[in-house]
């Protein structure tokens, strides 16, 4: 256990930490340079494009020190976005030790730094490493300083390194082996595993990623997961490099991989502990939740007959992505569709862009809303994900709204754009920080759902892509909140209905019904377009009726021509769907959010 | 060219079956550049190949500037019985607007003195919505062309088409896009101030004094069969469609070797249905129950079930087993068509 080391990388999203760690299995020959891909741990596609990696990895590699010694080091990667931050936490709390890595001409950004605090709460040894430091724009007495400023590291402490020619990459490695110290468990204790990642495999089902506290797990032992109180055969068990490596044990201060045979993602918890059924351990490891979504919004098939296919593309994504929810939900604008529920905003996109690259299904999502919590009259509570669960005013006694704290960092020049920002979307500062005197963190309280609406976007705007944002959750607080309707000629698409804060409503109101004036085609009648809260109208637009759709030239080719023309329309407008007497087409249920 | 056209006169001499033509056109880019001795060389062409009814129409299309008083005497010598000129407007700002090579007088001249030399049968084009164009003098336009005393006007509105240059313009705000109101308007003006006139408005933009339709363009829109030649010309045989390649050198070189350069399009019964539609939808004769039911019960079904909610709103007129366009109607004839499309 002495010669084990287990460490994560803290970094930002483009700060380089795939290719750094890339160069860190290359030089101790876990990968061979020729089957190197760039980004190794990656493995989505969408991951390698986006550059970011969504869901975390573990790696073990073997590292021959100068000392003589062979070392074992468990590099556990984790998630980079906001929406993931649990997830973190347990990857955080498998390690003995972390690199901080930040890219030496972008410095310290606000994700980094929660998730720093993360480390530095579960009292992990943190390397300070500044990438990138062979870039023309790297700023490494600056960059240093801000890291001494964070976390009170010696300027000698920090290595300065390069993913992209290797600078630093031993040195990386010594420190590691140096600082972090081994880890504490015993083998002798009953087994404690915690689980921080889980995948799936189609031939093998969930293969779950744990860390050993202590104790010891064989091949074939009866195991219990002790937070979710069920029991399975550790089919197989094993280490963690290119590929999975069967064992016959893994013993206390080990990472590795457990495989059960279950199929149902649902079923292994990220953060549960697992222990053996013969010699169970007193206690599951600490810091176990269960991850609730926070953002819902309905998603439906484009077309109709793909309902099926739907369930099955959303039931294939959530083997490996358990914090994805979804029901059956019926639309009258939208048919048949699933009301789903996500970590965030980010995580929202990302199951859209997987269902429609890895399952070819294009699917209209509707307005997301966070999920409330409403109280009647009679004192009971209901949980409210989507608008039409809103208890009518009459018997509501309130609704509460999650809260969260926000951090952002930025330069000091932007304070005042992003706090009237903040103010605009109802937070309030709590807390303004100077990391450095060109560096400042502000700590927000915000409700979820204002940052639901354009806020990542606008917060980059205003600060000319010099914030960085993150957040947790925080707690409910009661919220006057309102159901605004969309009416088109006096029928209410409920597609289009959105939970909304009352001082919000009519902005919001004006902003959707301009838009729809933009996506909706013209018909051979006058089209209202209204947003209502209850039979009150706070925003319309009018389209004015179609007055004239006539070809001037039709003759010998031109026919033909047309005709594919209207043919093509005619196609479209099967497509479309139909609200009262307003055809409404596909595209306006999918731009009517993008109030740009 | 023209020695590649008289060839494929030949080389497609049966396409039409043996079948007398009824009428000649002569149109698309400037046909009137043609020399005398050119169109005398393609009529011999069409009658060793082609049968030609004693009484047929035979148009050529001209810009007014390229009708000089000769060329009205010589044109009056050959077959050529029928004149389209592109007038396109009596109103100077209008034909600077459209980039027009001619003036409004030289328009009357020319118009005045074809009459002269016997052309008694002219068509003029002329076009509105054009965003010079108010409509007084939108009037005006169709006055002088009434007081011309000529004999069938074709009117077109003015259309952007997609990738050209106008479209470009238009988009970067160069010129100003057609105001869909004002053209709705000037229709309207169209529309009555012709039939006041005597012409029949037997197509959305054809208007015609008693007996002088355009018997070639009525044809396309009665479906009957017609061969184009040159390039870029489109033929059709009742159920194909085949239009020539569009590029000069490619189309003689071809023709040269013998080769009919065409591609070819066989149309479905949906697709000729649909063509059905649009084209006869267009005109007075409108579409006949009895023709659509030649391609079976189901599109007959289909059509009565899809025109009930236009009758209904007046958008169309039904006279025994004849359905077409009310005045109200002609200016939704796309959107109807499409609605109507199987």
């Amino acid at each position: 256990m002495k010669n084990i080391r287990n460490f994560c990388v803290i970094a930002h999203i483009d700060h380089g930490k795939s290719t750094l760690s890339d160069r860190l299995l290359e030089f101790t020959q876990t990968i061979s340079e020729r089957k190197m891909q760039n980004q190794a741990l990656d493995d989505m596609d969408l991951e390698r494009e986006r550059g970011i990696t969504i869901k975390s990895h573990a790696i073990q590699m073997y590292f021959n020190h100068s000392n003589g010694e062979k070392y074992t080091l468990n590099m556990i990667d984790t998630p980079g976005h906001v929406d993931f931050s649990y997830e973190v936490s347990r990857s955080i709390a498998a390690c003995e030790g972390a690199l901080l890595l930040v890219d030496a001409s972008q410095g310290v950004q606000a994700q980094t730094i929660s998730n720093l605090y993360l480390a530095i709460e579960n009292d992990l040894e943190i390397i300070p490493v500044l990438n990138k430091v062979d870039m023309e724009s790297a700023m490494i007495e600056e960059m240093s300083d801000q890291l001494i400023d964070l976390i009170g590291c010696k300027k000698e402490d920090i290595i300065l390194a390069s993913g992209k020619t290797g600078i630093g990459i031993e040195d990386i490695l010594n420190e590691v082996v140096a600082k972090v110290p081994a880890p504490s468990g015993s083998v002798d204790l009953p087994l404690q595993a915690v689980i921080f990642d889980s995948m799936f495999n189609s031939y093998r089902g969930i293969i779950a990623y744990f860390r050993i506290i202590n104790g010891t797990l064989r091949k074939g032992d009866k195991v219990l997961f002790m937070n979710t109180d069920s029991q399975y055969t550790a089919d197989e068990v094993g280490i963690l490099q290119m590929d999975q490596v069967p064992q016959k044990e893994l013993h206390a201060g080990n990472v590795g991989y457990i495989v059960t045979g279950v199929k149902v993602s649902k079923e292994i918890k990220v953060g549960d502990t697992i222990t053996t059924v013969e010699n169970p351990a007193a206690e599951a490891v600490q810091g176990y939740e269960d991850v609730k979504p926070m953002v819902f919004a309905g998603i439906f098939p484009i077309d109709n007959d793909d309902f099926e296919d739907l369930r099955d593309s959303l039931e294939k994504l959530q083997l490996n992505d358990a914090s994805l929810v979804f029901e059956p939900e019926t639309s009258v604008a939208l048919g048949f569709g699933f009301r789903c529920g996500f970590l965030g905003m980010l995580h929202l996109e990302i199951i859209q862009e997987r269902l429609s690259r890895e399952f070819d299904q294009d699917v209209i999502t509707t307005i997301p809303n966070v999920s409330y919590l409403a109280y009647t009259t009679k004192g009971a509570e209901l949980k409210v994900n989507t608008p039409a669960d809103l208890p009518d005013p009459t018997q509501m006694d309130r609704v509460d709204e999650p809260w969260i704290v926000a951090q952002v960092i930025t330069k000091p020049e932007y304070i005042g754009s992003i706090m009237t920002l903040a103010m605009e979307k109802r937070g309030s500062l709590t807390n303004q920080h100077y990391l450095t005197p060109e560096r400042v963190e502000l700590s927000f309280d915000l409700p979820l759902a204002e940052i639901v609406f354009d806020f990542y976007d606008r917060l980059k705007s205003i600060s000319r892509g010099y914030a960085s944002f993150d957040y947790s959750p925080k707690e409910y607080r009661t919220a006057d909140l309102v159901r605004l309707d969309i009416k088109l000629n006096g029928e209410s698409v409920d597609a289009l209905s959105a939970l909304v804060h009352r001082t919000k409503a009519a902005t919001f109101g004006r902003r959707i019904c301009k838009r729809l004036k933009e996506l909706l085609p013209r018909q051979q009648f006058q089209i209202a377009i209204q947003a209502a809260i209850g039979g009150k109208v706070v925003a319309r637009e009018t389209i004015s009726a179609l007055r004239k759709d006539v070809t001037a030239k039709c003759y010998g080719g031109d026919i033909s021509r047309k005709r594919k023309l209207l043919e093509k329309q005619k196609k479209g407008k099967k497509k479309m769907r139909q609200i009262g007497n307003v055809e409404v087409p596909q595209k306006a249920f999918l731009q009517v959010l993008k109030l740009d | 060219m023209v020695a590649a056209i008289i060839k494929e006169i030949a080389l497609q001499k049966e396409y039409l079956l043996g079948k007398p033509l009824q009428s000649v056109y002569f149109g698309g880019g400037t046909p009137s550049l043609l020399e005398i001795k050119d169109l005398e060389l393609i009529f011999d062409a069409i009658h060793q190949h082609h049968s030609l009814a004693a009484d047929a129409e035979i148009t050529l299309e001209a810009n007014p500037d390229d009708l000089t008083i000769q060329k009205l005497k010589d044109l009056s010598k050959t077959a050529i019985n029928r004149l389209s000129i592109g007038t396109q407007s009596f109103f100077e700002e209008d034909l600077k607007w459209m980039n027009r090579a001619h003036t409004s007088q030289e328009a009357k001249t020319c118009i005045q003195a074809a009459q002269d030399q016997g052309f008694d049968n002219l068509t003029i084009d002329l076009i509105y919505g054009t965003p010079t164009t108010t409509n007084k003098m939108w009037e005006q336009n169709i006055q002088t062309a009434i007081d011309l005393n000529i004999a069938h006007l074709s009117c077109y509105c003015l259309t952007v088409e997609p990738n050209t240059a106008l479209d470009h313009f238009v988009k970067k705000g160069i010129k100003e896009a057609v105001d869909e109101e004002k053209s709705a308007q000037q229709f309207e003006i169209l529309m009555q101030q012709t039939v006041e006139a005597g012409y029949e408005h037997y197509e959305i933009s054809n208007f015609a004094k008693p007996n002088c339709h355009a018997r070639h363009n009525s044809n396309y829109w009665l479906g009957a069969s017609y061969l184009g030649l040159g390039p870029s010309a489109h033929s059709f045989n009742g159920d194909s469609r085949q239009w020539n390649i569009a590029n000069n050198a490619k189309y003689i070189n071809a023709i040269e070797e013998g080769l009919l350069p065409f591609e070819k399009e066989q149309l479905t019964p949906d697709q000729q249905y649909n063509e059905y539609i649009l084209t006869a939808l267009r005109t007075k004769w409108g579409c006949q129950l009895q023709k659509i039911s030649t391609w079976g019960l189901g599109y007959e079904q289909y059509f009565l079930k899809t025109v009930e909610p236009y009758l209904k709103e007046e958008l169309i007129q039904k006279n025994e087993q004849t359905y077409t366009l009310t005045s109200k109607g002609k200016l939704l004839a796309d959107r109807i068509a499409m609605e109507l499309f199987i």
